[in-house]
This record gives C-alpha cells, sequence and structure tokens, in this order.
C-alpha cells in the first residue's frame, strides 16, 4: 500500500524509522562494542560509547580458552541437518494437507502444533534414559532427530500455507497431461514452493540454531553447539562483561550474517499463511 | 527428481560423519565436567602439560555453576557415563558417595600424600571414613576489608570481629557520594548463593535449619534476630539491589572500590589482591564475624573436588589425573609459573607449612577461617544434620533454593522478613514431609 | 478433486510426520504419565513405587503453583500486548516511503537471530545491572536513582471483572522478563504484520482518506480487520514458544521475585530438587494447560485460518 508522499513527510518517517531501528538494535550493538574492550573500560562510568581502545584481546583469550571451531561446526551440522531432515519429512506431509483436505486436517495440523506446547523440561529424564538406551547421548545424529521434532509441528504448518496458495487448477492441468503424482510434485509443485521452502529452511534453521535446553543437557563433548559454548562465559569469577560479550558475538555472528542476508528470502515466506 | 535425492544423499552422508564423529573416541581420552571459575580455567591451560607427561588426552566440559549442577546430576542419577571426571562440591559427595555412584579414591599412590589433605576437607568429601572426591581447592568464609577506608575511619579492624563491629564500620566506611557501599554481602536468590551465606548467618546467631526432630526453625527468634540484623544492616550501608548480588556482581564491585567490606568465600582474596582489582594494595582479613555471646562464627566450608563416577571405562586414567590435578606438584608448577598467591588455596596442609606462602598476606587467615569450620556440629543447638552452609539432605538443594528465593524477595522489599519466614518455614516443613523425615 | 488414489496416497505421504510426531509426543507423554503416579527420586535410590495420586495433590497444593499460573499467563499476555502493538506500529511505520528501508529493516529483524541465553545474560549484566549496567548509568547521568531492574517492587494492579476483583502485582522482575522476551519476539511480530500490511489494497486506502476519514478511523475501520488474520498468527506462534520459556528466567533471576512460571516450577521440581515424580505431575498439569490454551486458540485461529 505504499504511496508517495511530500519529501518533509518521508524525511520525519525516516527519522522515526531509524531511531526506532537503531533502538532495536542497540543491545547489539553495545554486545558488539564491549566485545572490543578491555574488561576494565567494559564496566567504566560513565560507559565509554567509540573513545576506548579497541583490543582484540577477549577474542584471542575466547579462542585459545575453548575450540570455537568444533562449536561452530557443530551448530550448523546440527541445525541443518534437522532443518533439511524436517523439510524432507514435512513436504509430503504439507502436500497432501494442502491438496487432498479431510475433514481432519486442520485438526491434525492444530494437534501437531500444541506438541510444541509440553514443557521440555518435564520430558527430560524420560529423553534422557532413552538416549542412554539408544546410546544418542552427545552424538550428533541423537540431536538431530530431537531438534526436527521438535522443529516438525512449525515446518509442517509452514509448508501447508505455502502449498494452500498454489492454485489447484495447475495441479489439475498437470494431471491432465497425464503427469504421475511423483512428476507432479517435482516438476509442477516444487519449483513454485521453492520461495516458501527456502523461507522455512531458514526460519527453522534459525530456531534450531537458537535452541538452548535439549542442546545444552544432551551433549557434552562431541556434539556441543554454540549454546554450550556460551554457557562457559556466563557469569565466571572475576570480571567478564567484554569476554562474555566476545563469546556472545562469536556465538550470533554466523546467524546474524546468514540471516541479513537472506533476510527478502525470510521476509518474503514470514506470512504463515497470514496473507490471503 | 534431483532436489530431493540431492538432500536425502546429503543427510544420510553426513549423519554418517557425525556418527563416525563420536565414534572414533580412543581409548586415552578423559572427559571432564568443570565449572568456570579461575582456578579450573588455568589448570585447563596446564592441560597439555598432563597429556605430554602420560599420553592421556583431556576434553574439557566447561559450564557456569548452575548449569554444570544440573548437567552432572542428570547424568550420574541416571547412570549416563558422559564424563570420567565430575567437578562436585562438599555437598554432593557425601549424598553421592552413599548411593556408590563415586568410584572410592581409597588407593591413590604414596607420593600423592593423601594424608596431607586438611582434615575439614577430607572430612567433608568423605562418606563412612572413604574419600569420594578430591579437593582441588577450598575455602571457608572471611572478612575482606579496605584498609585505608578503615583507618580514614579511624577503626581497627579486630582479628575476630562481631556483627555489632561489622554493623559500625559499615556505618563509619559507607560513602554515597563517592558510591562506596559500607558492605556487600550476597542476596542471590539460589542455594549455593544468598542461601549459603544466610545460613551460615544464621549459624552466627544461634539459629539452625532443624531441632533434632527434623521440625524446620524458621519460627524461632534466632532466626528472625539473624534476618533482621542482615536485612538492616544491607538496607542501611549495602549497594543498590543487593537482592540479585552473588559472589560474582560482590567481586566486581569490591574490585572498582565500591565496599568497604565483602563478607565471602577466601579464594576470593587471590582475586582482590589481583591484577584485576584496584584495592589491591589495601585489603585486610578478619575472621566471619559472630553475634555477640554466640560461639558460632559464620564460617563456611566448601570445596570444589574432582570426583570419578562410578562405571566410567576410564577410572585408571581418570584417577592419573586426579593425582595431578590435585597433588603436591601442580601447586609447585603453578607458583613456578604465576606466583603463589594464585595457586589453588584450601587443600593441602603442606601448602601452608611452605614459607613462600606463608607471605601471602591471606594464607594465615585463610587457614584460621577453614580450621574454624566444623561441619559436623555447625550451630549453637544440636542438630541432626551433617553441613555448615547446606544441610546433607538430597531434598535440600531444592527446597534451599526456595527458601532463599523468599528471603531474596523480602530483601528487595517485596515482603516483610516475618512473611519470609513464615514461607521458609511452611516450604521446608513440606518437603521434609513429603520426604518422610516427620 | 481429490479421488480415491489420490486420498491413499494423501495418507501415506502425511504418514511419517503423524507417526514421528505421535511418537515424540506419546513415548514421552507415557514416561511422564507413569512418572507422575510414581515416588521416584533419582538420589534416594530412584523408582521407590506407587505414589498414587500424591504428587497430583501436592503439587497444586504448594504455595508456588497458582502463582506460577498467573506469572505464566502474565508474561505470555504482557509479552504478546507489547509485541503485537509495537509490531502494528513498525508495520505501519516500514511501510511508509523511507530512505535506507532495507537497512531499517536489517536493524529491526536483527534481535530475532540472538539466543534467548545470549539476549538473556546481556540484557542482565550489560543494561539491567543495578552498578554497572547501562540503564544505572543513564539514570545516574540524570540524577536519578538506578532502578533495580531484577529486584524491584514493581507494580500493583486492582483488577475489577464484572464477577470479581483481585490485585495482580507485577514485580520489576517479571517486568524485565516480559522485556526482554518482547525485544526478541517484536521482530517477528512486526515482518508477518508488515506482510500483510504490504498485501492491503492501496485503492481503498485512499479511497477512504478522499472521503475525508481520518487517521484513526481509517486505522481501525480498514487497515486493522485487514491485518485480523496476521495478528491471530503472530498470538498463537508466539504463544507456544512463550508458554516454554525458559532460559530468559533462568539466566536473569532464577525464579526468584514471582518471576517463577509454570515450566519453571517444574524444572525446580525436577532438576532442583531432584524429585521426577512431583515435577511429572506438573507436567501432566502443564499438559492441560497447554491444551486448554490451544483449545481457546483453535476456536479462534480455526476461524481465521480457512
Amino acid at each position: 500500500m505504499a504511496r508517495s508522499v511530500t519529501p518533509r513527510r518521508k524525511l520525519l518517517n525516516t527519522t522515526i524509522a531509524w531511531a526506532i531501528g537503531l533502538l532495536i538494535f542497540f543491545p547489539i550493538l553495545w554486545t558488539i562494542l564491549t566485545s572490543f574492550k578491555s574488561e576494565a573500560q567494559a564496566i567504566a562510568s560513565p560507559p565509554i560509547f567509540l573513545g576506548f581502545d579497541w583490543t582484540l584481546e577477549n577474542y584471542r583469550v575466547v579462542m585459545e580458552r575453548s575450540d570455537y571451531a568444533r562449536f561452530l561446526w557443530n551448530s550448523i551440522i546440527i541445525a541443518g541437518l534437522s532443518t533439511v531432515l524436517g523439510c524432507i519429512i514435512a513436504i509430503p506431509a504439507a502436500w497432501s494437507m494442502a491438496f487432498v483436505p479431510s475433514r481432519r486436517t486442520k485438526d491434525i495440523l492444530l494437534w501437531m502444533l500444541s506438541t510444541k506446547m509440553l514443557p521440555a523440561v518435564g520430558v527430560l529424564y524420560p529423553i534422557y534414559l532413552i538416549f542412554i538406551e539408544l546410546g544418542l547421548l552427545d552424538s550428533r545424529a541423537g540431536l538431530v532427530v530431537v531438534l526436527m521434532l521438535i522443529n516438525l509441528p512449525i515446518i509442517v504448518w509452514m509448508l501447508y500455507t505455502y502449498f494452500k496458495e498454489i492454485p489447484g487448477e495447475i495441479l489439475e492441468a498437470a494431471r491432465m497431461d497425464g503427469a504421475t503424482l511423483r512428476q507432479e510434485l517435482i516438476y509442477v509443485l516444487t519449483p513454485m514452493a521453492i520461495p516458501g521452502i527456502a523461507s522455512t529452511l531458514l526460519l527453522n534453521f534459525i530456531l534450531a540454531w537458537n535452541e538452548a535446553f535439549w542442546t545444552l543437557n544432551l551433549t557434552a563433548v562431541n556434539a556441543a553447539p554454540l549454546t554450550a559454548f556460551i554457557a562457559s562465559y556466563s557469569s565466571p569469577e572475576g570480571l567478564f562483561f567484554a569476554k562474555l560479550s566476545a563469546a556472545s558475538t562469536m556465538a550470533i555472528a554466523p546467524i546474524l550474517i546468514l540471516g541479513w542476508f537472506s533476510q527478502k528470502q525470510l521476509v518474503r515466506g514470514l506470512t504463515f499463511g497470514a496473507v490471503k | 527428481m534431483s532436489l530431493k535425492s540431492t538432500l536425502c544423499a546429503a543427510t544420510a552422508l553426513s549423519l554418517i560423519t557425525a556418527s563416525g564423529a563420536f565414534a572414533d573416541g580412543h581409548s586415552a581420552t578423559i572427559t571432564i565436567a568443570t565449572v568456570n571459575n579461575g582456578d579450573m580455567i588455568r589448570m585447563q591451560g596446564y592441560t597439555d602439560q598432563f597429556t605430554a607427561e602420560t599420553g592421556i588426552a583431556v576434553e574439557w566440559v566447561t559450564l557456569e555453576e548452575n548449569v554444570l549442577r544440573q548437567r552432572v546430576t542428570t547424568d550420574i542419577t541416571t547412570n549416563g557415563g558422559q564424563f570420567d571426571i565430575m567437578t562436585i562440591g562438599m555437598y554432593e559427595t557425601p549424598i553421592w558417595g552413599a548411593n556408590d555412584w563415586l568410584v572410592p579414591l581409597n588407593d591413590l599412590s604414596a607420593e600423592y600424600d593423601v594424608d596431607d589433605i586438611l582434615p575439614a576437607m577430607r572430612n567433608g568429601l568423605s562418606y563412612d571414613g572413604t574419600l569420594y572426591a578430591a579437593p582441588f581447592y577450598g575455602e571457608s568464609s572471611m572478612v575482606m576489608y579496605r584498609t585505608d577506608l578503615m583507618e580514614a575511619a579511624g577503626l581497627e579492624m579486630p582479628d575476630a570481629p562481631t556483627w555489632q563491629f561489622i554493623r559500625e564500620a559499615a556505618a563509619a566506611m559507607d560513602d554515597p557520594a563517592n558510591e562506596i557501599n559500607g558492605i556487600c554481602l550476597r542476596g542471590k536468590a539460589g542455594w549455593g548463593e544468598g542461601g549459603a551465606f544466610i545460613t551460615v548467618t544464621g549459624n552466627s546467631f544461634g539459629a539452625r535449619w532443624f531441632d533434632e526432630e527434623w521440625n524446620a526453625q524458621f519460627d524461632q527468634p534466632e532466626w528472625a534476630d539473624a534476618l533482621n540484623f542482615y536485612v538492616n544492616l544491607m538496607n542501611d550501608y549495602g549497594p543498590e539491589g543487593y537482592a540479585t548480588n552473588g559472589f560474582n556482581e560482590n567481586l566486581s564491585l569490591f574490585n572498582q572500590g565500591k565496599c568497604g567490606m565483602w563478607i565471602d568465600a577466601t579464594v576470593a582474596a587471590s582475586f582482590v589482591t589481583g591484577d584485576d582489582s584496584t584495592v589491591a594494595d589495601s585489603v585486610g582479613f578478619a575472621l566471619a564475624p559472630n553475634a555477640e555471646g554466640v560461639e558460632k562464627r559464620a564460617n563456611w566450608l566448601w570445596a570444589w573436588a574432582l570426583a570419578i563416577p562410578a562405571g566410567t571405562q576410564q577410572e585408571a586414567e581418570a584417577k592419573q589425573f586426579i593425582e595431578w590435578a590435585t597433588g603436591k606438584e601442580y601447586i609447585e608448577l603453578v607458583a613456578a609459573n604465576e606466583g603463589w598467591a594464585n595457586v589453588p588455596p584450601g587443600a593441602r596442609t603442606s601448602l601452608y607449612e611452605t614459607p613462600e606462602y606463608q607471605e601471602v598476606p591471606f594464607a594465615q587467615m585463610t587457614l584460621d577461617s577453614i580450621n574454624a569450620a566444623d561441619p559436623t556440629n555447625p550451630t549453637v543447638d544440636p542438630v541432626p544434620y551433617v553441613g555448615i552452609q547446606f544441610v546433607a539432605i538430597p531434598e535440600f538443594a531444592g527446597m534451599a533454593t526456595e527458601v532463599s528465593q523468599e528471603f531474596s524477595a523480602a530483601y528487595a522489599g517485596q515482603q516483610t522478613v516475618e512473611e519470609a519466614l513464615a514461607k521458609a518455614q511452611a516450604i521446608t516443613n513440606e518437603v521434609m514431609e513429603a520426604a518422610g523425615y516427620r | 478433486m481429490a479421488t480415491k488414489a489420490s486420498r491413499s496416497a494423501a495418507r501415506l505421504m502425511m504418514a511419517p510426520a503423524v507417526i514421528l510426531l505421535l511418537g515424540w509426543m506419546l513415548v514421552p507423554l507415557i514416561m511422564t504419565l507413569w512418572f507422575s503416579f510414581r515416588v521416584y527420586l533419582p538420589l534416594r535410590g530412584g523408582d521407590q513405587g506407587w505414589a498414587g495420586f500424591d504428587n497430583y495433590t501436592r503439587f497444586v497444593s504448594s504455595s508456588a503453583f497458582w502463582p506460577s499460573i498467573q506469572t505464566t499467563l502474565v508474561i505470555v499476555l504482557g509479552v504478546l500486548a507489547i509485541t503485537v502493538i509495537f509490531g502494528t506500529l513498525i508495520a505501519l511505520l516500514l511501510d511508509q516511503p523511507i530512505w535506507g528501508q532495507g537497512i531499517v529493516r536489517i536493524l529491526v529483524i536483527a534481535p530475532f537471530f540472538v539466543m534467548p541465553t545470549v539476549s538473556a545474560l546481556v540484557w542482565k549484566n550489560m543494561f539491567m545491572d543495578p552498578i554497572n549496567g547501562l540503564f544505572s548509568h543513564i539514570s545516574r547521568f540524570f540524577g536519578a536513582e538506578p532502578v533495580n531492574w531484577l529486584s524491584g517492587r514493581g507494580i500493583d494492579w486492582t483488577i475489577n471483572l464484572y464477577f470479581t476483583s483481585f490485585d495482580l502485582e507485577v514485580t520489576m522482575g517479571v517486568f524485565s522478563i516480559i522485556m526482554i522476551v518482547s525485544w526478541q519476539w517484536l521482530p517477528f511480530a512486526a515482518l508477518i504484520l508488515l506482510t500483510a500490511v504490504q498485501s492491503l489494497d492501496s485503492e481503498q486506502l485512499e479511497a477512504a482518506e478522499m472521503d475525508g476519514a481520518p487517521v484513526h478511523k481509517r486505522f481501525w475501520y480498514i487497515i486493522l480487520p485487514h491485518l485480523g488474520r496476521a495478528i491471530t498468527i503472530v498470538i498463537l506462534i508466539q504463544t507456544i514458544f512463550l508458554l516454554s520459556i525458559f532460559a530468559e528466567i533462568f539466566v536473569t533471576t532464577g525464579g526468584a521475585f514471582d518471576t517463577r512460571t509454570l515450566s519453571y516450577l517444574i524444572f525446580q521440581r525436577v532438576l532442583e530438587s531432584q524429585n521426577i515424580g512431583l515435577g511429572s505431575a506438573g507436567g501432566v498439569y502443564a499438559i492441560i494447560l497447554a491444551n486448554i490454551i490451544a483449545i481457546f486458540l483453535m476456536r479462534i485461529v480455526g476461524k481465521n485460518l480457512d
């Protein structure tokens, strides 16, 4: 609904929008700035905004103390695989819900979402015991499965809403031309659904990346992702704001950069069927 | 065709590599869960030397204290086998030892000299006379104060002050205009944080958690005295928002020169006299206080110790590491590289007999504080439990955290001291009834 | 268009997702149910036999239960209100022609990428710390007393419903947690609402403007009804995530100062008190609560989803 407005109005809007944008972004900016301060300057009163002695010391200490690359790699693998696996399972389900709806489709959909409302800690012991039985503790495979299951309802739902927006006539036409179900799925549906699938992948990658309960409690060394990395920098003894900031920046930077580069896709897809 | 099958192939491939990664744990790697305290982080820096000496590789899982507790407790109770060594405290050790979850450390080598461990620490980390965890460092609590501010106030800190004197000194040093608080104390909720502090404060006022029949004692006047004294002291001379201050918050306040006094763990001494401190040259030490006429002081006793979970595949290697990390040579290693003030304190008698260490300003007061603490006889009136700032029963951690949350709400002014004590009494009795003590 | 063949094919395709989720739900659920009827104390040797309904009565009769329900609802509703209101305003603003729209959008979206643990740590230490936090520096700069963000007293409200009235105390701790969580979820709400605003038929709006309809009327009668569906979606998705927030409480207050939600209470029972039976009974209550809310939401969303 964007319309043309007077330059004065545009200036006003721009100012307000930038002010709000910077305000929302400020905590992240402050964290990044603090990560380049010395511990003493990080708590200096009054606080120093830019005129401090920039140092990479905190990053050096963090890199020396923990194997950042391993945590990062685990985060990428776990978040990535759980998202991809979730999509592979969700695409057929969402497809059939969207194109062959039955009376119970909506109930199934909402039931799936309601499984997400169970408090994770309530089932920590059952899951932990199952993981011991299956030998999955501290394995990426186990975490991939758990995170996939946690996010599956969201994936199914997002895909469902995209698929529903694809006009059924196109499919009918394809079917008339003698396309099989598989061909229909691969040659007709998939290309049309790519933007939706892309944003679903992105959103769930973010959710899996940020999951901090299971990733912390089911891992030790081999599968520990960045959430565990952060847990070793929160409230240690002594001054820690600067080191915490450096570790935080390292933990969020990859996903922040990914998100910024792909924000167009993410935004385009982030409708959940909100727009008709 | 292509998209889906590519994805499938990629997934399968990565799952294989993923599972390959955890299958390769070769025999000589031990995994250690530890807390992110300064001395442990320093130890991690020296791990390479251990690996070079023994050929045993070490994987560290370093976690913040609360996360660590939850992580290792889940693992030990379910026999999860994730760790070969766990860093635990004096509270967990006897309980876990009684359940046979820990490997008894009764066959340590002669060079290790187990008799050198301070008796208080050894008793606290044993169950039924068997040592289950080796202390990496030990601590009690003591008063740390600013000698310059005391001098300016015209006061002199006795070696064994009373609470009444502490209040006097806090009043004299309190200087809001210069952002100096008379006193900084823990108020943060959590059994190991503010809960520990208020429990020893209670002890020093003659209060106790339970009588001999396991009845909660928060309805007794001693508790009201202790809590009221604490709240008044902190409201008058304590820092802003002290109800959320724990060890770390107070350490950073003290190091910034914002506290006249701080009563906390003896291990803090090496931090407040260290490089990060702006007041390193003017810190004095004294025994934890008591209320006038009460024989018990606010001394606690704690050790961060290394224990081996029963059922580990690497028991021999784990023992080797424990002997290395808690032995005399490690202390000498740190002393040679970082100076005597930075060695892990409070674990070994021989350390306090070392002439170089005796020159460290806080050494003697730390030892005196540790010796003043008696876990088997923590309170004025007799109690059915062991432990000073905790009660060594499995139910304690949960209920003491809830009790300390009520206390913190009182510190924050969200309820009165009387309300907090009444709730504490109810919570405690509820838990004890459920657990079948009464 | 659904033939019999495609219907069975559809079932087949839905099967993996449904079976997996059913398993994911049922296996832990059955185990939780089982534990909730047992005296299960890991530190006292594990499973010690039947408890009957003891765990259930004990969980509810604990003084912490009803306050935890209240806190849960206050936090969920508070965050929903803030994110929906400010999300709508930001969406309307970003829809206007402005210079550097892409960059502003990047700035607004950023908090969504931050791990809850990290954001809680950053807010608690670097902003809300009463001595070294940025907020306290700012208040001191203006000569004001620093606010105790996590432990302050907060506000008392008396809420009058037509059949009853009750006192609602929102402590600063609860307020701060609402603030932190809102910061994390505001981008999500704003972006979904932005998509919806952008799909609004501008001709209709211009026509209304021509007719001289004032701004608030245009908002109330044209924009808001159009956003209804998007707002429902935002509420539904966020509620699902907000009911189980954990890291924000664990890091900031540890459940003190009335910030104990139902899921945090369960955490305390299971992990801090090591009473699996009691915690599992709490888990069952949480499932019941979640389902009540889910049914409630389905009523609203169900209408809007078609």
